[in-house]
């Protein structure tokens, strides 16, 4: 499917997301509540079928956390990007995909350790990388006086 | 005692307990300082739980803070297997973000490093995974030809190991007068070895029995974990990149993308055997037709990029690395993801090692060809 056409079918199928073009991808933010509903149809429609998420990553942009899925059809070879916001930062929480695309499970564990985004309904929450009292170290207003040195 | 030994005697249904062993941190083949928590019931594997972050060294943080033109000396750091995949993937997301059409030249030299790189990588695992299965034999002869590509990487670029070779803009240097005919010596000679890692390894019957078989991925499952590379296309996931999204001079060669069927252990490792084949096909067709000209392009001291969002994906040796930048306009990235394709690869472990024995377990971790610091990143 050619991006217009995907921006298209995308606009009818989630009403409610903001459907765009990205710089390089077809772009479409997901309103937080419907999140999971909306990921759910990204996988099971056969005219878009993205049964294949390359890539699952968060931000951390001041006001707010992003996750941002990248996702691939491999029957239909198109690519889009997904994004949620949390709804602020003491607090970030996303409903889980992982009973959707299995990989998304310790990717999102990656995501919980290193920017505190906390995953519902995921099946084995833990932390990765870190130990359990280490601080987020990529949030912006990550402090660590002893291991980052600054000149 | 009589009496417990009565009981256990008269009760059928009495099993013995699950226990949980730990697999590394120093495990010889787990090929680096990874720890798997298997939980066993005898011998048989009934669950497999990866803990990662021995070697975690916060590349992705540490990005934030550094010019453009840095960040690809710190990526060879995490697959060093794929070094100069690695650097070429930054590079070439970098000229995607500024618009920067790299010249011939440097596209021909970076696809031909690309290959050799993948028959490095592709030896030493060889040779490692050889060794996993007790054959002691292949280690020494894998590394023995892995030299040979080890010299000429020396020659061209200083280094042999982590390259730093490709940078934003072309290559770093131009390439060594003997370059040429160094690598064509290389192909002459490897594809005189090449079958004999066969006769050693394939053909041999203890060996067959302990892959065939064994440790089945199924094309569904592959594509749901996100297992690429070598691994993925076993199971029949079409997932080269290099056919994909062609890129640096793979669209001018012509190759095939090997496909397996049955996703076992013997099809992953028999695929990467056929791949060194196919590299050296794609080299034979560009080594004669380097282009004339420059071998980069100059670029601005300090590299801003345009406000946006970028993604480049590349094929290692293990499968689809991408590096994803976000930025917002500044000299350093707001944010610099490496999607790394051993992540995605460990975690499908579990599925597929549940049921069989525990030395099936260190065979289907070998084929996955896991390199630690690429998950820990």
């Amino acid at each position: 499917m050619t991006n217009d056409s995907l921006i298209q079918t995308l606009s009818t199928l989630l009403p409610d997301a903001q459907v765009k073009m990205g710089t390089q991808y077809v772009e479409a933010i997901l309103p937080l509540e419907k999140h999971h509903e909306f990921m759910l149809k990204l996988k099971n429609t056969p005219e878009l079928a993205f049964d294949y998420m390359f890539c699952l990553t968060g931000a951390d942009f001041a006001d707010y956390l992003m996750v941002i899925y990248h996702l691939e059809s491999t029957t239909h070879n198109h690519i889009m990007v997904a994004k949620v916001k949390t709804a602020d930062r003491v607090n970030p929480v996303v409903d889980s995909v992982a009973d959707i695309w299995p990989t998304a499970d310790p990717n999102e564990n990656e995501a919980f350790d290193l920017l505190g985004i906390k995953f519902n309904n995921h099946p084995e929450p833990r932390r990765l990388f870190l130990d359990d009292d280490w601080g987020f170290p990529l949030r912006k207003d990550y402090q660590d006086d002893v291991h980052i040195v600054s000149r | 005692m009589e009496e417990i030994r009565e009981i256990m005697l008269s009760s059928d249904d009495i099993k013995t307990d699950d226990y949980l062993v730990n697999m590394g941190p120093q495990h010889p083949s787990t090929h680096g300082v990874l720890r798997l928590l298997v939980k066993l019931e005898g011998e048989i594997v009934l669950n497999v739980q990866p803990h990662i972050g021995y070697i975690h060294s916060g590349i992705e943080k540490m990005t934030e803070s550094l010019a453009y033109h840095q960040i690809p000396h710190l990526t060879d750091r995490m697959d060093y297997l794929s070094a100069h995949m690695n650097n070429e993937a930054v590079s070439m997301c970098v000229e995607k973000a500024l618009q920067v059409e790299v010249p011939e030249r440097a596209k021909y030299i970076r696809t031909i490093f690309n290959e050799l790189q993948r028959i490095a990588s592709h030896q030493l695992w060889w040779c490692a995974f050889g060794m996993d299965m007790g054959a002691l034999t292949t280690f020494f002869y894998g590394l023995r030809d892995r030299e040979d590509i080890l010299d000429i990487f020396e020659e061209t670029c200083g280094a042999r190991l982590t390259l730093n070779y490709s940078l934003p803009g072309g290559v770093q240097f131009d390439i060594h007068p003997n370059f040429q005919r160094d690598v064509k010596a290389f192909i002459k000679k490897f594809r005189a070895k090449l079958p004999e890692y066969e006769r050693l390894l394939t053909g041999n019957v203890i060996f067959r029995e302990r892959t065939k078989g064994v440790g089945i991925l199924t094309k569904e499952d592959a594509i749901a974990y996100g297992v690429t590379g070598p691994s993925g296309r076993a199971s029949g996931f079409s997932c080269d990149v290099r056919k994909k999204e062609p890129y640096g001079a793979y669209p001018y060669v012509k190759f095939n993308e090997i496909m397996g069927t049955d996703g076992d252990t013997f099809t992953r490792y028999h695929l990467r055997i056929l791949e060194m084949y196919e590299s050296m096909n794609i080299i034979e067709q560009l080594i004669d037709n380097i282009p004339e000209g420059d071998y980069a392009v100059k670029l601005k001291g300090v590299t801003k990029l345009p406000e946006g969002e970028y993604y480049q994906r590349v094929e290692t040796g293990r499968g689809d690395f991408g590096v994803y930048i976000i930025s917002d306009g500044k000299k350093n990235p707001y944010r610099m993801k490496f999607r790394s394709p051993g992540f995605s690869n460990l975690f499908a472990i579990n599925n597929i090692a549940k049921g069989w024995k525990i030395a099936d377990l260190v065979a289907i971790m070998g084929t996955f060809d896991l390199v630690i610091p690429d998950i820990d990143r």
